[in-house]
């Protein structure tokens, strides 16, 4: 069971480089990671943890090299496909991202919108993510009036809702205290427990060797400096 | 469609004020537009009423003798474009006059004699502009026993003259008035889209298409033009209400018609080119914006 897991790569890095004004952000970077893997990138801060999600869910371009995500070349896909590519990730950010004039309910609502669901299944769905995130109560407030880590656990309500088979999360507990990062944390791992692939970039080490089994991939100026197992 | 709608009518109350302002400029500039209409169509019917129902009095001189009607008759004929030829004598004609005038005024009474010229009145077929009245009433004047020939030379020239050059003007003032209007809402849409900058990187970051990020901003547009031309044709409706029973009474003695509203093929059109006029502002102002 675990070498058919293992053949299954759903994000392969093949070489990958991001220059900003001739200066790597990323160098030669080859990764391959299995459907269903918790990896956690982590290194000290202009490391290039950030670029390298940016790169994934196609914010950035690479300089060189090749990424495939699930078989698809991101070099090779078109601007009217890069949408459906994006609908397969669930981002969380370090600062939340959500649109300040717009409800909780409203915010979370928007990627099936996006997506084109109906509208029943777009209610049905986004109360039950707000459940399960415990914010449901607080559906019609506007995030500004939330605390970090209400707003935070919006941002991972907004993430989960279309059921994405992979989570970019960009240090989600950079800005919480760590009751709230704990919360947050818990429920990202709820759902990688349904197979979800996880991509954590994030400084906060301890929370994550408490709770994770995974891979933890340090990056130093850009480059993989070591690969190792969290147990 | 309705979700577009609903969001464009939600950023719409956002942003109530910068969109009262677009809305009411585009309305003043249909204003503008709509009052230029509402004067051509008035002033072309007037044309048009002239036009079918061009009349020309042709006066004969004092030696006419009834033995040279039908000779005449030909004459005329030969110069071409009559639809219908009346012969008035003298004497018809003063009848007609005593009939117009009361009968107790002093010009009839000190009257001796009739003064009155035989004449034909003449029915036009029609006419494309005053150059060709003008050679018709030459040909007609050149026939040796007519007089003079009357076709209203004096007012019509003017008329046509002031048409021409108000039609020229209204057409740069309407030229202009849509520059700015389409300045104003492409504006209103670049503000609209950077106060929603935030949102636009998260639509796209969830995987919303362009044409999804779009559309709201395109409603808003088309919505905003609809909104403009509406009220714009509202505002000249109510003036033309409290303004037009007072021109039509001041001037019933002068001009033989009513002023008309615009017909609803005009206010369609002007509706229409509204609410392009929203939907190319929020078109340019894209495409410069996500290029």
């Amino acid at each position: 069971m675990n070498q058919d897991i293992k053949k299954n790569s759903i994000i392969r890095l093949f070489n990958v480089s991001k220059r900003y004004n001739g200066k790597f952000a990323l160098k030669d970077i080859n990764l391959d990671i299995e459907q269903g893997e918790f990896i956690q990138i982590s290194g000290p801060s202009g490391a290039g943890k950030s670029t390298l999600l940016k790169v994934l869910y196609l914010a950035e371009k690479v300089s060189e090299g090749q990424i495939l995500i699930d078989g698809m070349n991101l070099a090779r896909i078109s601007s009217s496909r890069l949408p459906l590519l994006r609908r397969r990730f669930g981002m969380v950010f370090q600062d939340f991202k959500l649109i300040p004039n717009r409800t909780v309910y409203e915010n979370v609502a928007l990627v099936l919108e996006a997506a084109g669901e109906k509208s029943d299944y777009i209610r049905k769905k986004v109360m039950q993510v707000l459940r399960t995130t415990d914010m449901d109560k607080k559906a019609k407030a506007l995030p500004l009036t939330l605390s970090g880590g209400e707003q935070q656990r919006v941002a991972v309500a907004r993430a989960l809702v279309g059921e994405p088979s992979i989570i970019l999360a960009d240090e989600p507990t950079g800005s919480l205290d760590t009751k709230s990062a704990q919360v947050v944390l818990d429920f990202i791992m709820e759902y990688h427990k349904k197979g979800a692939t996880v991509l954590i970039a994030t400084h906060n080490l301890h929370l994550l060797e408490s709770t994770v089994r995974g891979k933890n991939i340090e990056i130093t100026e850009g480059t993989i400096k070591r690969t190792a197992t969290m147990l | 469609m309705s979700h577009f709608i609903k969001k464009a009518l939600s950023d719409i109350r956002l942003n109530r004020f910068l969109n009262l302002v677009t809305i009411f400029t585009i309305s003043l500039s249909i204003l503008v537009v709509s009052v230029f209409m509402l004067f051509f169509e008035n002033a072309g019917r007037v044309i048009e009423a002239w036009n079918q129902g061009g009349r020309a009095m042709v006066y004969l001189k004092d030696n006419f003798t009834k033995d040279m009607l039908l000779e005449i008759k030909e004459k005329i004929n030969n110069v071409g474009n009559i639809q219908e030829m009346v012969f008035i004598s003298k004497d018809e004609a003063l009848d007609r006059l005593r009939k117009e005038v009361s009968p107790n005024s002093a010009f009839l009474k000190t009257l001796q004699g009739n003064p009155l010229p035989n004449a034909f009145e003449i029915k036009m077929k029609s006419y494309n502009n005053i150059e060709e009245v003008e050679t018709f009433a030459k040909k007609i004047k050149e026939i040796e026993i007519v007089e003079d020939v009357e076709y209203g030379q004096g007012w019509l020239g003017k008329f046509l003259k002031i048409f021409n050059l108000f039609k020229i003007t209204g057409y740069a003032m309407c030229g202009l008035f849509f520059l700015i209007a389409l300045f104003i809402t492409s504006n209103t849409v670049r503000l609209a889209f950077y106060s929603r900058k935030i949102e636009v990187e998260v639509m796209r970051l969830v995987g919303a298409t362009e044409t999804f990020i779009k559309a709201p901003f395109y409603m808003e547009g088309i919505l905003q033009g609809f909104i403009g031309g509406i009220l714009g044709l509202v505002i000249l409706l109510v003036a033309y209400l409290m303004i037009s029973s007072g021109i039509t009474q001041g001037l019933s003695s002068y001009i033989y018609f009513d002023i008309r509203f615009l017909s609803i093929k005009t206010i369609i059109l002007i509706i229409l080119v509204s609410t392009f006029l929203g939907w190319f502002g929020c078109y340019l102002s894209l495409k410069q914006i996500l290029k």
